[in-house]
């Protein structure tokens, strides 16, 4: 579990972005930090922090979602075979990643889905005719069973030798 | 006869023949152990020239000049390695990477002066007068782990990027701290008294050697990244620039007393992005190939010579000293790696395991430079010891460290690493976790790496690409340029093949755009895609390139002294220049 220490400066960060004083934050909140404005998946990650449905986060809600990015530490790997996988396990980083993938949450990236994102990741100079070869070829490169979109499995296996531990963790959580 | 006229430019001529001839000679010939590596073929060649030239004259064998050596034979090489080296494990690493070459070459000094100073001590060796500034001196150009070594031996044992560029960037890195401490403790080698103010002096000077180094680099680089955006109509002297730029950063800093290495790494790591994006697509691969060319008769030259030196007048053997010296080199860097390993283990995530650390202390080559700067040390009685010990210290490192690597390489089973290059959906996922990380760093309030990442990349996109590249206008991501590529290869690959048929039309396709054009770089827009040679054969191609996806290319390891990077085997090679020679009948 995440230190003590680091549950004090979380708690303050949180306060920090909290300008409503009413100890949850709203999309609003989110989006007054001006390095997101400009980071292309910035709705996406937003959006990753509230629950199905709701306006506001909690504490609580907040943590969990960024308990995601804790570094895999060694002893952890070892213990607890039996009980339920922790926040950031290889698989669970992989999963809240292909979470913002995948909309409209069928477990599949689509060609749509796919898309979207690199719209969103490669800017407005390349057509729309390229961008669906490049997806295409994205799809084709995954895709195991012949449906034509990805499944979490596959996107696993795409990323099988990128090392995700390392990738998706923000060292100060310790 | 007229010897004298020609006789210096016929004799380095010879010498260049000889290296590149010695080359060719160990390539034939197979049957050595894979055990032996290059270089230490090179040195024994050295050694035999150097005792043919003793027998035949009975005197010293010319000593490889310092300044042959600083000026002309070593820009190239780490030219070569700035230009070649993967910015993004460099970058991620940057601080490991500075720690090992800055502490850890400033403990491997004074660990390795004092303790010879210590030895000295000994009455029994008859080494009383070597001062404690002579050993640290000594010490100061003994301590530097050298690159053209490292890169010999380390190209040859494929560990995993991590190691290569850890063990690599430093010895690129420490010539910073090994020039000021050099220059610093030879100076004070020649004052009466040496105040406290020195000493500090002394250190802020590192600062500015090193700083001052990376900003002269960076501004050659950006100045052959703008001049690189004029030179559109006279694509024949394109490669030139890049040289140019390069060497002349180099010798500005060497005039300004900063550190050269330095200096010419930032500068081709700098421009590399934008000239390559400026320049057309032969005048790249001539500079590649250049580059690749004198680097390696840089290299071979450096260990003949290195080997021809060892003959001669030039050294007292004094064992102990010698000995001494060895022992303490690895002893020092042992300790350094275990302590540094220590501390940056708590800080990283991915650690750093026991035997990479050994893989790293192990490889911690010295080479030419040690020897170079141990013949411009100032005339004293004790000079020749100084030389005697780093030849051994040398000719240890190389032929021994150099040839038992690999075995114990194998015997660690150290990771290896990944042999194939990333695909098209590997590089957009790794793309869209940067941009999640960096997003969540921001959320956090932690400014890691993705956050300099992130800023840096809109400093470039709002500022930079506008003022350095030609066609600003039209930025393609890596993703994108990565995809043309590989679509490029694949055309490349089926029309080899000969199934270049006819179809129904299907005009957006992405590759074959490319394939139509000249090797002329400039982007192509989607109007320029509708007027390619035949609609009819698109499609097909694409049925094609569907069926054949998974036959992706493999690339050899990331930096390798004799191939550049990307590239096919010879043979596949020689087919598609074949085919690209056909298509242009």
């Amino acid at each position: 579990s995440v230190s003590h220490s680091q549950i004090t400066r979380l708690y303050s960060r949180f306060t920090s972005l909290d300008k409503g004083e009413n100890g949850t934050l709203s999309r609003e909140d989110f989006q007054r930090i001006p390095e997101l404005a400009i980071n292309p998946l910035g709705d996406r990650i937003i959006n990753a922090f509230f629950p199905e449905g709701e306006d506001q986060v909690n504490f609580r809600g907040f943590m969990r979602t960024l308990a995601h990015f804790r570094p895999i530490e060694d002893n952890e790997k070892s213990k607890d075979q039996n009980g339920p996988e922790p926040l950031n396990s290889r698989s669970n980083k992989l999963h809240f990643a292909f979470r913002l993938y995948d909309l409209d949450k069928d477990d599949k990236i689509s060609r749509e889905e796919l898309l979207q994102v690199l719209r969103m990741m490669v800017g407005v100079n390349i057509s729309d005719e390229q961008l669906g070869s490049i997806a295409d070829r994205t799809i084709q490169e995954a895709d195991q069973d012949g449906d034509s979109a990805i499944s979490f499995a596959e996107f696993v296996k795409v990323l099988e030798k990128v090392d995700v531990e390392q990738k998706m963790s923000i060292r100060f959580l310790h | 006869l007229d010897y004298q006229h020609v006789q210096v430019p016929f004799e380095i001529t010879l010498w260049i023949m000889l290296a590149s001839l010695a080359k060719i000679g160990f390539h034939l010939y197979n049957k050595l152990p894979p055990v032996v590596t290059e270089s230490c073929l090179l040195i024994f060649v050295g050694l035999i020239m150097g005792g043919i030239i003793y027998g035949l004259n009975d005197r010293s064998p010319p000593v490889m000049d310092s300044d042959i050596f600083f000026l002309y034979l070593l820009p190239p090489i780490v030219l070569d390695a700035g230009y070649f080296m993967p910015s993004r494990p460099f970058f991620e690493n940057i601080g490991t990477i500075l720690l090992y070459a800055v502490v850890g070459t400033i403990w491997n000094v004074f660990g390795i002066g004092f303790s010879l100073y210590g030895i000295c001590q000994v009455r029994a060796f008859r080494l009383q007068d070597v001062s404690l500034l002579h050993n640290l001196l000594f010490g100061s150009l003994i301590a530097a782990v050298d690159p053209v070594a490292v890169l010999a031996v380390f190209e040859e044992i494929h560990v995993n990027e991590k190691l290569h560029i850890l063990v690599f960037g430093e010895s690129l890195l420490n010539d910073a701290v090994t020039v000021v401490l050099y220059k610093l403790f030879r100076s004070f080698c020649e004052m009466p008294t040496i105040k406290t103010v020195d000493v500090f002096a002394g250190v802020g000077k590192f600062f500015v050697v090193g700083l001052g180094g990376v900003l002269v680099g960076l501004s050659f680089g950006f100045t052959a990244a703008f001049t690189t955006r004029f030179t559109k109509d006279i694509r024949v002297i394109e490669p030139l620039f890049v040289f140019l730029y390069s060497y002349l950063s180099y010798l500005t800093a060497e005039m300004f007393h900063l550190s050269g290495i330095v200096a010419i790494i930032a500068c081709a790591m700098g421009m590399k992005r934008y000239v390559e994006a400026n320049i057309s697509l032969k005048s790249h691969t001539t500079v590649k190939y250049f580059m690749k060319m004198w680097s390696s008769v840089s290299d071979t030259l450096i260990f003949i010579f290195l080997g021809v030196s060892t003959i001669g007048e030039n050294h007292e053997w004094n064992w102990p000293y010698i000995c001494f010296t060895v022992i303490f080199c690895l002893v020092w860097r042992a300790l350094g790696v275990l302590v540094l390993t220590f501390f940056v283990n708590r800080f990283h995530v991915n650690t750093i395991t026991s035997k990479d650390q050994f893989i790293i202390a192990y490889g911690g080559l010295r080479g030419a430079i040690c020897f170079s700067l141990v013949f411009l040390l100032p005339e004293f009685h004790r000079k020749k010891l100084f030389i005697a010990a780093t030849t051994v210290v040398i000719l240890f490192t190389v032929f021994v460290q150099g040839m038992t690597i690999r075995p114990l390489v194998d015997l660690l089973a150290v990771k290896r690493k990944r042999e194939s290059a990333p695909t098209v959906g590997e590089q957009i996922h790794i793309r869209f976790l940067d941009h999640l990380l960096a997003g969540i760093e921001d959320i956090s309030g932690h400014w890691g790496q993705y956050y300099w990442k992130d800023k840096l990349e809109y400093f470039n996109s709002k500022y930079l690409q506008k003022i350095l590249l030609r066609e600003y206008d039209q930025p393609k991501s890596s993703i994108v340029l990565l995809y043309e590529k590989l679509e490029r290869k694949h055309a490349i690959e089926l029309a080899e093949a000969g199934q270049l048929g006819h179809g129904p039309a299907h005009p957006s396709l992405l590759g074959f755009g490319f394939l139509c054009s000249s090797n002329d770089r400039t982007v192509r827009t989607d109007q320029k895609l509708e007027d390619t040679q035949n609609p009819d054969v698109l499609d097909n191609m694409q049925e094609i390139l569907a069926r054949n996806l998974y036959r992706i290319r493999r690339t050899g390891p990331a930096y390798n002294r004799h191939t550049l990077p990307g590239e096919p085997e010879p043979s596949e090679h020689a087919k598609e220049i074949l085919i690209l020679r056909h298509k242009s009948l």
